[in-house]
């Protein structure tokens, strides 16, 4: 009797679970709103208000800073969550889960914030902005990631790339100006991508060890450098390049809050608006990127059609060099003016983690990136505010959200397929 | 091309010999690490302002200037790591005790230095059987290490026999949980674990960075650190007065023993390395691919918790925040370097070991920084990893069967 019912409960429990990682991503969205209901708006006076500052620079148009009830403020939040919720456990949100999930993300954190920040005010387009910029590198690597593993090529080896770009960028700039400087990063990034094109395409040395090779030798030669030489005060015009002064686009620039978030930037900021713009039209709408995204796809298939699978694969690696040294570059030259050492602190991998949650698109990868600045600009912020909560724990959370993404999503929408495998010519 | 012309002759035992040696896998490994070394040296040279005074001045004095400059950053580094060998031949003339310890410390610090190599390497290499990449060794060393700490001071009371196993299991247990979510999620969802131990190492950074700053925080002191374990929870050190040498290097030993052990001379270590190098063909045979690699990543992760432990307990005692020192990158180099073969992760995390504790005095001595560690490795690395660079470079003979080349499970690898 037993042994006949038990099987049917369990498979009536497994039936309703059976492929519905949503139903489980449902009830984690609910219980956060739960949370953020019982504990968060509980612990609040009713009268305490919360104000986003939106008003950094003088533009011409100047807007009322936005005040809220800070118990109103979180019901609302705490509401969309539900929402979301109720609907990501009965119909689910399937391919825009990913996007869902950032926007929970961001949700979350804009509830800490309103009960944070009770009582006083935070500069939300100030926080905005920075967000913004420190997108920039990680989406930067993002794409160099795009561009390689589109192409079946395993680039793991961003983070060399950005440090020795950082540094070329830094020493060239501090002799020749800030242009050249800039080249010379691209260079730099395209000469250790040629060192992985060439072991892993010509020498088929598996691609994540070739990566790991770059990145060692690229943290140890740029650190031996800057000991050796930059940290010396004999030497310290060599490190003085100075940075990318942030330009108003004219106009633009003047819109409240938009304004000062996107059109009172620097040069990469720009750069990698309009470098996720050219790489998604060239990826998706030119024989190009076709050509390019069937070397990751099924590279036989290619080459059986005449397209070039090791001058494709080469030139892939090229782009993503520069791409990345153009993007390590930014350290640099884009926000302090000098090297210091390791001070990528770990970017390139965060780049890869972007690459991912982004699904492998450019435009998903910025999406991404604005997830992982926002983190970081909550960095800056938390300490001004007196924040209830241990910041550090707050600060895991674009990690923990990156793992469960990981785990739940894009677990099943996989990189391209060949992705890590040499190519073999088939002799005749 | 030679082969043709000895086939028909009757070869000598020299030929014989040197053909077997250029196609072994020793012989490659021994002229990866001194190829790494010439280019090393070359780096060095060329990063130095009074070799291109030298040969300002005349070729000769250059060549000189170059040698000299080679010449002392290898022999501090030797001296650093093995200790001076006229102080030791000295010190064993006088036959004081004092002088022979004093003179053999840094023999024994570089011991220390290389402990934690070993179970990192040991860990990574396990990974690696079994076709996992386990980049996030730098995660489960901190977390294991804090761990190991809170045990430490937090159980009182008891005698070192069951305080230090107790504190040292802590470590490798919560290591292994580190190890064990990205290997869960590799099975169950299919994500993949470069990312999501690279991940879980920004979550054990964080949390380490919150434990520090607050519930383990010992509050007389100014910068964030923890509490002192207590007497207990330290590993036995053998020369107290003279260097930090301590029982951690033979737990150490013991563990890469007990790997290979497991690995080659077990069904279980047989299921791992067949999982590894074909999953498939292991599925269809009944092997449990979902068992063999949960348990080899959480595994992985306790002997990485481990070193964290080791350190905690056997050389600092206490946790601050720059526990941070590049062991998931270093183990992955040396791992690759062994072939990931336990037995063979010793030798090499010796080298890794001795060859970073010399360049603190090579950095003093020579001026020349410790990253040119970093360098060598990365060469040592390339050349390993692509054994046909060596192969044109001493024009050694192409193996007839094809070599295996060291590598990690592809991403492409399918559901």
């Amino acid at each position: 009797m037993e042994k006949n019912t038990q099987p049917v409960r369990v498979n009536h429990f497994k039936a309703f679970m059976a492929g519905s990682r949503h139903r489980i991503m449902g009830i984690f969205f609910i219980l956060v709103a739960v949370f953020m209901r019982l504990v968060l708006t509980n612990s609040l006076d009713t009268s305490a208000m919360t104000t986003f500052a939106t008003n950094i620079n003088d533009t011409a148009i100047q807007i009322p800073n936005w005040t809220f009830n800070s118990r109103v403020g979180l019901d609302v939040i705490s509401l969309l969550c539900i929402g979301l919720g109720l609907y990501e456990f009965i119909r689910g949100f399937k391919k825009a889960t990913s996007l869902v999930l950032g926007i929970m993300g961001v949700i979350i954190v804009l509830g800490f914030l309103f009960w944070g920040a009770s009582g006083t005010s935070i500069s939300f387009t100030g926080m905005l902005a920075v967000m913004v910029i420190r997108a920039v590198p990680i989406t930067i690597g993002a794409l160099s990631g795009i561009l390689c593993e589109r192409a079946g090529i395993v680039n793991i080896a961003i983070e060399g790339m950005m440090i020795s770009g950082a540094f070329a960028g830094a020493v060239i700039g501090s002799i020749w100006g800030l242009w050249p400087g800039v080249l010379a990063a691209i260079l730099m990034g395209m000469l250790l991508a040629l060192i992985h094109g060439v072991l892993s395409i010509k020498y088929k040395v598996d691609q994540i060890i070739s990566g790991t090779m770059i990145n060692i030798l690229s943290t140890g030669l740029t650190s031996y450098l800057y000991i050796k030489f930059l940290q010396d005060a004999e030497y310290q015009h060599l490190n003085e390049s100075g940075f990318f002064k942030p330009f108003a686009i004219p106009l633009l620039s003047k819109i409240p809050v938009i304004g000062p978030i996107f059109f009172d930037q620097n040069l990469y900021v720009y750069a990698m608006f309009i470098l996720v713009i050219v790489l998604w039209i060239g990826l998706y709408k030119t024989r190009w990127g076709l050509r390019h995204r069937a070397m990751g796809e099924h590279p036989k298939a290619a080459d059986t059609l005449g397209v070039n699978v090791f001058r494709t694969r080469y030139l892939a690696c090229l782009l993503s060099g520069a791409v990345a040294g153009f993007g390590g570059s930014y350290f640099s030259l884009g926000s302090v003016g000098r090297f210091e050492q390791t001070m990528t602190a770990g970017r390139g991998f965060i780049a890869l983690a972007a690459m991912i949650f982004g699904n492998w698109n450019p435009v998903g990868s910025l999406g991404a990136g604005f997830l992982f600045g926002f983190a970081e600009s909550l960095t800056t912020k938390l300490s001004l505010l007196r924040f209830p909560i241990p910041a550090e724990l707050l600060l895991m959370l674009p990690y923990v959200i990156t793992i469960i993404v990981l785990g739940g999503v894009v677990g099943r929408s996989r990189g391209p397929a060949v992705g890590g495998t040499p190519y073999e010519k088939e002799s005749l | 091309m030679t082969n043709t012309k000895t086939t028909g002759e009757k070869k000598n035992f020299l030929t014989i010999f040197y053909e077997e040696l250029s196609k072994s896998s020793l012989t490659i490994i021994i002229l990866s690490i001194i190829s790494g070394f010439i280019l090393g040296g070359i780096l060095v040279i060329l990063t130095t302002p009074e070799v291109y005074q030298a040969f300002g001045r005349s070729f000769g004095e250059g060549l000189s200037a170059s040698w000299q400059i080679v010449a002392k950053t290898y022999s501090s580094l030797f001296i650093g790591s093995f200790g001076d060998p006229a102080k030791i031949k000295v010190a064993f003339a006088s036959g004081d005790s004092t002088a022979i310890n004093k003179a053999l410390s840094p023999f024994f610090e570089s011991l220390v230095v290389t402990t934690p190599y070993l179970f990192t390497g040991v860990a990574v290499a396990l990974g690696f059987k079994a076709g996992l990449f386990n980049i996030g060794a730098e995660g489960q060393v901190q977390i294991g290490g804090i761990a190991a700490a809170w045990a430490g001071w937090t159980f009182s009371g008891l005698s070192p026999w069951v305080h230090v196993p107790l504190a040292f299991l802590v470590g490798a247990a919560v290591g292994g949980l580190w190890g064990l979510v990205p290997g869960w999620l590799k099975v169950k969802t299919g994500a993949h674990e470069v990312i999501t131990t690279i991940m879980m190492n920004y979550v054990a950074y964080y949390l380490i960075y919150y434990l520090i700053a607050s519930p383990f925080r010992d509050p007389e002191e100014v910068v964030p650190k923890t509490r002192w374990v207590l007497d207990s929870a330290k590993l036995y050190r053998f020369f107290p007065d003279f260097n930090r040498f301590h029982i951690g290097f033979f737990i150490a030993i013991a563990v890469a023993v007990v790997v290979w052990f497991i690995l080659f001379k077990t069904t279980w270590g047989y299921e791992i390395r067949s999982v590894g190098k074909n999953p498939h063909a292991s599925k269809y045979a009944g092997m449990n691919i979902t068992t063999v690699t949960v348990v080899t990543m959480m595994l992985s992760g306790a002997i990485a918790g481990m070193a964290g432990a080791n350190e905690i307990l056997g050389v600092s005692w206490r946790q601050s925040q720059a526990l941070a020192s590049g062991y998931g990158f270093d183990s992955i180099a040396l791992a690759l370097l062994a072939q990931n073969h336990p037995l063979g992760v010793i030798l090499t995390a010796l080298l890794f070991g001795f060859l970073k504790s010399g360049s603190r005095v090579m950095q003093l001595n020579a001026g020349v920084p410790i990253y040119i560690i970093n360098i060598l490795q990365a060469f040592i690395i390339m050349f390993i990893a692509a054994p046909a660079i060596i192969r044109t470079i001493y024009r050694l003979k192409t193996p007839s069967v094809k070599e295996v080349s060291p590598s990690v499970a592809s991403l492409s690898e399918k559901k």
